[in-house]
């Protein structure tokens, strides 16, 4: 099997390396581009299995580089940004970014990402089993196990379950809970998701005022893992 | 350029025009304050001897110069001059004079009301000159406490981040495994504190621009008290509790500015209570306001500061290295872009109080059972 490869497209030459030197000690092949045009154009020509890109580039933004990707482009992208920008991130995340990641980031955290986001890709596949801790949830038998123990839940805290599990380790984001779980109308309706997270959490959380499972990302959405 | 000479030189004609408009108001106060004393003056004609009058009239004009510019209140002087002689010395009506008296009455009146006009424009505007530059001094001195503590504040950690990789890079003798780890979490946690230093910078930075657009959102005021407490280092973390209360509702807030501010207090009270004491915190909503409150069983802040620490780079003396008093004052312009209120007080059993009070709309649904 070849190696995976990647884009780095960051326009700060220090992040760059320490992206790369860790990349391709991970067993990654690296690939860099400086400036939005370069990565554009190293993205059609290598067509890397994932992107991982910066949204304050100096010649195009960030956002409408990654529509453009998008057009043709259907593998992992992850986008890097600066902190307290949750409206970039929601904003990145419909434009079809995968997932993200704010500067300054951990290395560990940034590994971890890109290997659920990479896995994700890399599964054809459905999965039919969400192991994770102590907990399982049947996808098949729509069953949630917790400690060996089957664990009842209403059938809007089970799509919710079962949802955040089927993309376990990506953030999903508040407007795409609500509009899949709810309908469209709902889509604004951030209280449901709060109250039903709350619900949740009470029922598989071992310590739901410190959740493992279902993870808030602040002004953004929820993460399962 | 252009533009901006242009806007410039509308600017400038913005403020002539300004000036004059100004200057034509305080003219017509001053020619109508003169014309109504000496209207009363004539009325009371029979009680008032021209000494009075020429008193009262002084008084007018001595009024207006502690208040307009030069300009008008020599003009009043002059007016009300010309009325005194006119109306009220003999003979009326005319602006002869016979006796002597009248004469020196008139020209020790008119004198007076210059020299008078003149000296207290001269003192306001010695006045005016020091004020600002007290004003300017004060800035200068608030400016070198900034720099002081921020340049303290942002060297300290890359003084040991670059002195730690020096170590580590071309040390002459072999550093053991161990210190090289030491080494490292020393680094890391300079690099951490430096970037706390420049979140609050550019905290303080949003306060002052007072560039605020609220964000609001529902919110599990329980969650996000927990999650601000997950970020206290964790050495203080046990030192930290908070009871949740299951039956808050979901409020309406803006979860990143409450949280900032939240956090800036609970920081305050890991670093400067004492090691053993226990900070209690506490949310409720009553009467459509959120308050929570921040109790620690510590010393207390002694009384002449109490007033003083939510002001920008306030600190309390002996409080140690580090810190740049920016954390309280953010918390505060927060709260205040919010709507809501911060306080503190001492308690009586010992120990300091924070409570945020924030107006906060409540959500009707608190658990959806079935569906």
């Amino acid at each position: 099997m070849s190696k995976p490869s990647v884009l780095i497209v960051d326009d700060e030459p220090p992040i760059r390396k320490l992206l790369e030197i860790n990349l391709s000690n991970a067993g990654y092949c690296v690939r860099m581009a400086a400036t939005g045009k370069e990565g554009l154009m190293l993205a059609a020509s290598y067509q890397p299995d994932f992107i991982l890109l910066d949204l304050g580039l100096p010649d195009i933004d960030g956002q409408e580089i990654l529509k453009q990707l998008r057009e043709w482009y259907g593998k992992v992208i992850v986008v890097l940004s600066v902190q307290n920008s949750e409206d970039d991130i929601i904003t990145a995340l419909d434009n079809g970014a995968n997932d993200y990641l704010t500067k300054p980031f951990r290395v560990g955290e940034l590994m971890a990402r890109l290997r659920s986001a990479t896995r994700f890709s890399a599964t054809a596949d459905p999965v039919m089993v969400v192991e994770t801790g102590d907990m399982e949830i049947d996808l098949a038998a729509r069953t949630v196990k917790v400690g060996g123990q089957i664990i009842k839940l209403t059938s809007t805290e089970y799509s919710l379950l079962a949802l955040l599990a089927k993309n376990e380790g990506r953030v999903l984001t508040h407007h795409f809970l609500l509009k899949e779980i709810w309908g469209v109308a709902y889509q604004t309706e951030t209280q449901y998701l709060r109250v039903f997270v709350a619900q949740l959490r009470k029922k598989i959380e071992p310590d739901p005022n410190h959740p493992r499972h279902i993870v808030t990302e602040s002004g953004v959405g929820y993460r399962f893992q | 350029m252009c533009r901006t000479l242009l806007t410039f030189v509308k600017n400038q004609r913005v403020i002539v025009v300004f000036q004059h408009q100004q200057t034509i108001r305080q003219l017509g106060i001053s020619v109508l304050a003169v014309i109504i004393s000496s209207v009363l003056a004539w009325l009371s004609k029979a009680h008032l001897d021209n000494m009075a009058v020429g008193l009262l009239l002084m008084l007018v004009v001595s009024t207006l110069a502690v208040v307009f510019d030069i300009f008008p209140v020599l003009v009043a002087a002059f007016l009300s001059a010309l009325i005194l002689n006119f109306f009220f010395v003999e003979p009326l009506f005319t602006y002869k004079i016979h006796d002597t008296e009248s004469a020196l009455l008139f020209s020790i009146y008119i004198s007076i009301a210059v020299v008078h006009a003149v000296l207290t424009n001269r003192v306001r505007k010695q006045a005016k000159k020091s004020r600002d530059r007290e004003e300017k001094e004060k800035t200068i001195r608030l400016y070198n406490t900034l720099l002081n503590s921020l340049s303290h504040e942002l060297k300290t950690p890359i003084a040991t981040i670059i002195g730690a990789i020096d170590t580590l890079k071309d040390a002459g003798i072999p550093i053991p495994a161990p210190q090289q780890n030491e080494l490292l979490n020393e680094m890391e946690t300079a690099a951490n504190r430096l970037s706390y230093q420049v979140e609050n910078l550019l905290n303080m930075s949003r306060v002052e621009s007072g560039n605020f657009r609220l964000k609001t959102d529902w919110i599990d005021v329980n969650e996000m008290i927990f999650s601000c407490i997950r970020k206290i280092p964790a050495q203080h973390l046990k030192r930290f509790i908070f009871k949740p209360d299951d039956k808050l509702p979901l409020l309406k807030l803006d979860e990143g500015l409450i949280e900032t501010a939240l956090y800036s207090i609970l920081h305050n009270a890991a670093r400067y209570t004492p090691e053993q004491a226990t900070v209690m915190i506490d949310a409720r909503y009553e009467d459509g306001f959120l308050a929570i409150t921040i109790s620690d069983n510590g010393t207390g802040i002694p009384e002449q500061h109490l007033h003083h620490i939510f002001e920008k780079f306030y600190r309390l003396p002996h409080s140690g290295t580090g810190g740049t008093g920016l954390g309280l004052s953010i918390a505060k312009g927060f709260v205040e872009a919010h709507e809501g209120k911060i306080s503190v007080r001492n308690l009586k059993a010992g120990g300091a109080q924070f409570e945020i009070t924030l107006p906060a709309d409540v959500s009707y649904l608190n658990s959806l059972k079935n569906e």
